[in-house]
């Protein structure tokens, strides 16, 4: 299985609220919140590290949960990400170009 | 007939004065009434706009009369558009042109636009709320429609002064923010006061059985004012403006949730 990479799209504005990532489409004025582990995902989605990796060291080393599953639920997450637009998913490392 | 004559009136709103141009005396005298309390004469304009008069049907506007308020940009400019004006602003040349007929209401929807507009980039906001000044304080009450903000504002006291019961202003300041008073009406049908305070607490509204104050995490007081921030344009930098602006403001100054009984004693709560 080929390695997802994840990366934050440019059309967002973000704050961490307490413990919940607030997340504003910029395109349309959608809200988003994100809890504790979702948060420590998005922080994490830099387009260069997989998935896996973000999952191993941002959520298993930080949190108590089952790796398999726990990556199961994140790949579910950032799709959903992706969905809305707030999120890029590839399957090569996301490079930004200026 | 001899040449018309363009008449000013400067009116400034939350220390933006904005300057509007016209050559029919009597919406200059439509002007003078509805905004009296906020002309100042001697002021520089941040942004001029000139109006010009034509009767109802031959307003350029390419939606109809009920259709929502469109607001995008094009070409460097900002268009306005609803069924009683058209509006084009340069933001470049601090200009803009309004084709309405001989009512209060078009400007004023006008004036919303361009002030939330103009406050985006300044870390203000155009909230949804009441606003009074007590004992030298500012204090919002905020709410969509039907939450209490024209009750909370008719049910003050007498030392409280009345910035607004419908559209308040905040901005960012260098000792923090400040609440403006704004001719913006609801039901009350009477501008607010031409006065400024610092912003002491903004208040989520809600009615219960009881006068109660709780508090508000973060996140939950940012949902609840960005429902009642009032913001038209779909531009992204502008839009994460307002997003930042709002984060900003629930960070810095406190937010509560006042659970109020419609009676005057609400406001021993407000101190």
């Amino acid at each position: 299985m080929s390695p997802v990479y994840i990366a934050r799209t440019s059309e967002v504005a973000a704050r961490l609220l307490g413990s919940e990532m607030m997340i504003m489409s910029a395109r349309d004025s959608t809200l988003f919140s994100l809890n504790e582990t979702a948060t420590a995902i998005w922080q994490a989605a830099n387009g260069v590290t997989p998935l896996s990796e973000i999952v191993e060291r941002s959520l298993c080393a930080q949190f108590d949960v089952d790796p398999a599953a726990a990556l199961r639920d994140a790949e579910e997450l950032v799709e959903g990400l992706a969905k809305h637009g707030i999120l890029k998913l590839s399957d090569q490392p996301i490079v930004e170009t200026k | 007939m001899g040449p018309a004559i363009a008449q000013d009136v400067l009116v400034e709103i939350g220390a933006m004065p904005v300057l509007v141009r016209t050559i029919s005396p009597e919406f200059h005298q439509i002007l003078h009434e509805r905004y009296g309390g906020f002309v100042n004469s001697s002021a520089q304009p941040v942004f001029e706009f000139e109006v010009e008069i034509v009767p109802p049907g031959s307003i350029p506007t390419a939606i109809g009369d009920d259709e929502d308020l469109s607001v995008r940009f094009e070409v460097g400019r900002w268009v306005l558009e609803r069924g009683d004006f058209h509006a084009e602003l340069d933001p470049s040349l601090r200009h803009g042109r309004i084709w309405q007929s001989a009512t209060p209401y078009a400007i004023d929807a006008a004036f919303r636009i361009v002030h939330s507009l103009l406050l985006a980039r300044q870390g203000g906001l155009l909230v949804h709320a009441a606003s009074v000044v007590r004992n030298g304080r500012a204090f919002l009450f905020a709410g969509v429609s039907g939450a209490g903000k024209t009750t909370i504002s008719r049910l003050a006291p007498q030392d409280a002064t009345l910035l607004t019961d419908e559209i308040s202003y905040i901005r960012r300041e260098a000792d923090g923010y400040v609440a403006y008073g704004t001719p913006f009406a609801g039901e009350l049908a009477k501008p607010g006061e031409n006065v400024r305070a610092p912003l002491a607490a903004l208040y989520l509204l809600a009615q219960g059985p009881e006068n109660r104050i709780d508090p508000v995490a973060d996140a939950d007081a940012l949902r609840a004012v960005l429902q009642c921030v009032l913001f038209f344009a779909h531009d992204s930098e502008l839009v994460g403006h307002v997003f930042d602006s709002a984060c900003h403001l629930v960070q810095h100054v406190p937010v509560r949730r006042l659970t109020f009984v419609p009676n005057s004693r609400v406001w021993e709560l407000i101190v």
